[in-house]
């Protein structure tokens, strides 16, 4: 379970928000929402333990998460707006190499499988550089496919999706909150999730 | 009595502390400084192999060793700030570095103007004077990378990692320096060369030590007050400040 | 772990070969331009061949410093490597191996042929591309902390050579230093003892220092 209480975050003069709480149990989904520069990015990286908050404590299953460290890192997968993908590598390589930073190396065949099943089958050996914006946003998803980790943190990871991979998207969601994992995840498209329990935070 | 010292690592009590303490010394700085001077060009003997020329390391000696002790101190503080996040420690580094700077500038020059007559040139590659101006682009760099990061808390946190590279090179530096020095020049000039100082030299250069602490300390304090009024520009405390409820 | 990181940053040097030759091409016409400013004196050129190839190396390693970060800054591989269950200390180190390899080892390869420039005796080239081969890659580390530090700032490029040149002097004093001593018929074990221990306490503290940096600059 993962749990916020009294968040704060200051960006320069600016106080994004601050007394934010909320907690996401397993099995659960939040939607982060609100106008360009209410901070949904500023909160998703605070969550991931990439930058501290001014105020407040994040704690997972009751420990705060800056105790736990590598303990965390290891549960815990974060999609930035940014993909992590090179454009000199091929889907494949940029798959592997993100996998294996996570912690979760795989080989060529198993790579290869992930791309396919997102849709990506026959582009696996093609520069990052010559894919759509979309098909780049799949190769950065399919490490989803891969990890076997509890919480995803999800900076719009819908942006640039074509219909049926937001459809493909939302089945991979699923799949994991069935398994008792939990998602929190910023997007501008809504996204009707009938099974699970959807929070939904609204920044301002 | 019990006095609580947290009290003072609030940027606003120190605010005040340090506005309180100024004065004393400033008069201090003053006072040594009158006396030092007078000993040092007045009451101190000529020096009979270097004339009178060598009066300026009343000045070139204290601004050295302060330009050396400052840089530590800064270290020392900011490496606290990143340590245990206490604001206030970093924003005294921040204070300190172009003192520091400063003292390390004057030492170089008046280091130059010993050397015109003494020498015969305006710059010797000396240890002494190459360890300082090595230390002056220390000094550099910490003010620049402060400068040109806007994020405060970013500004500290990376000065204090340069400040304590710095720190832990200094002395590597000090000696591969002095050993390329020894190694090039054989037995360098150094500038303190009489084995036996006079009475009135060693307290002139002393008393010059203790002005150019107060002052350091003086500098020190008045930067940190701006940089706290900055800082904190939108707490409630400077709004009342800027009123006049307070003071 | 660290393989992972040393064989991307190969393999992408691989696919953006002309990175890695700019550097290279920089520190030749560094070299190449002091006998013009200088004059074709073989006496001169001689003592002046050392301390010129070593500053031009500290040049030309410090400019690609920019690189180390910057490329995975911008694309959000860096926000995975601080995010990645290994220690962001191995990462690091990976980073810096894999920038010497890019960037030192073609310059140690190369100096050989510039020393011939300046009528370099055939020990002294010996020594001298020695040296380069120990001190290199402490450019490498201590420059990574640099290079950490002024992530996404704006003008990075030339403060990071305000942090970092100050740093490279010992290293620049005793590379060059051996050199001298051999040509000075003296004894040169004695710097690459003193180059060889810079170059331990750099592994043990400079992976640590910039990760620390990373985590300030992201945070």
């Amino acid at each position: 379970m993962l749990t916020a209480r009294n968040l704060e975050c200051i960006r320069g003069e600016h106080r994004l928000f601050s007394n934010l709480s909320f907690s996401v149990n397993p099995g659960e989904l939040m939607f982060v929402g609100g106008p360009n520069g209410s901070g949904k990015t500023s909160l998703l990286r605070l969550l991931c333990g990439l930058s501290l908050p001014d105020d407040g404590e994040i704690y997972w299953n009751g420990t705060d998460i800056r105790k736990l460290g590598v303990d965390y890192r290891d549960v815990m997968t974060y999609l930035g707006h940014l993909g992590g993908i090179k454009d000199d590598l091929t889907a494949i390589e940029n798959l592997r190499i993100s996998c294996a930073l996570a912690g979760c190396e795989i080989d060529e065949d198993q790579a290869a499988d992930a791309l396919g099943q997102i849709g990506l089958a026959g582009r696996e050996m093609l520069p990052a550089r010559v894919l759509s914006q979309g098909q780049r946003r799949r190769v950065a998803l399919a490490r989803l496919l891969v990890t076997r980790t509890k919480l995803w943190i999800l900076d719009e990871p819908l942006t640039a999706l074509d219909v049926a991979a937001v459809e493909l998207i939302k089945g991979i969601l699923e799949h994991n909150l069935a398994k008792g994992g939990m998602v929190i995840m910023t997007t501008h498209q809504e996204l009707v999730m009938s099974t699970v329990t959807v929070h939904h935070l609204v920044l301002s | 009595m019990t006095i609580n010292w947290f009290k003072y690592a609030s940027p606003a009590s120190f605010y005040f502390l340090a506005g309180r303490m100024i004065p004393y010394f400033s008069i201090a700085a003053i006072i040594f400084l009158i006396v030092g001077l007078y000993i040092a060009f007045f009451s101190a003997p000529t020096d009979f192999q270097q004339g009178e020329a060598y009066r300026i390391i009343f000045i070139h000696v204290p601004a050295a060793w302060m330009s050396m002790f400052l840089y530590v101190v800064m270290a020392f503080w900011a490496g606290i700030g990143l340590a245990f996040n206490t604001r206030l420690s970093s924003m005294v580094a921040s204070a300190i570095a172009p003192t520091g700077a400063m003292f390390t500038f004057l030492a170089l020059w008046t280091g130059a103007w010993w050397g015109k007559p003494m020498w015969g040139t305006w710059w010797v590659w000396d240890a002494r004077l190459t360890s300082e101006l090595i230390l002056f682009f220390l000094y550099i760099g910490f003010m620049s990378l402060q400068a040109a990061i806007d994020d405060p808390r970013r500004a500290d946190k990376a000065g204090a990692i340069i400040a304590l590279v710095g720190v832990v090179n200094i002395p590597i530096i000090y000696f591969s320096v002095q050993w390329w020095n020894t190694l090039h020049q054989g037995a360098s000039v150094s500038l303190i060369q009489s084995p036996k100082m006079a009475t009135a030299m060693l307290s002139g250069m002393l008393i010059m030590a203790l002005a150019v602490w107060m002052y350091s300390i003086v500098m020190i304090l008045i930067r940190a007050r701006l940089i706290i009024l900055e800082r904190e520009r939108h707490t409630a405390w400077v709004s009342e400040l800027k009123e006049g409820v307070l003071e | 772990m660290i393989w992972w990181i040393i064989k991307r940053d190969l393999l992408l040097a691989m696919r953006r070969r002309s990175d890695v030759l700019t550097t290279l091409f920089f520190f030749v016409i560094v070299v190449s331009l002091f006998p013009l400013g200088v004059g074709p004196e073989a006496s001169i050129l001689r003592i002046m061949a050392s301390g010129v190839v070593w500053v031009a190396a500290l040049l030309a390693s410090m400019l690609s410093l920019g690189r180390m970060f910057s490329s995975d800054y911008a694309d959000g591989t860096l926000e995975q490597m601080l995010l990645s269950p290994v220690s962001l200390s191995a990462l690091v180190m990976g980073k810096a191996i894999s920038h010497w390899l890019v960037t030192g080892v073609p310059l140690v390869l190369m100096a050989p042929v510039l020393g011939i420039q300046y009528d370099l005796p055939v020990e002294a080239l010996i020594v001298l591309t020695l040296s380069l081969l120990l001190g290199t890659p402490v450019l490498s580390l201590i420059g990574a902390i640099g290079a950490a530090l002024t992530l996404g700032l704006r003008g990075g490029g030339v403060l990071v050579s305000i942090l970092v040149l100050p740093l490279y002097i010992p290293v620049l004093i005793f590379g060059t230093g051996a050199v001298e001593a051999s040509t000075a018929g003296m004894g040169f074990g004695a710097h690459f003892s003193i180059l060889g221990a810079f170059l331990l306490v750099s592994i043990v503290f400079s992976p640590w220092a910039t990760a620390a940096s990373l985590r300030i600059s992201m945070g």
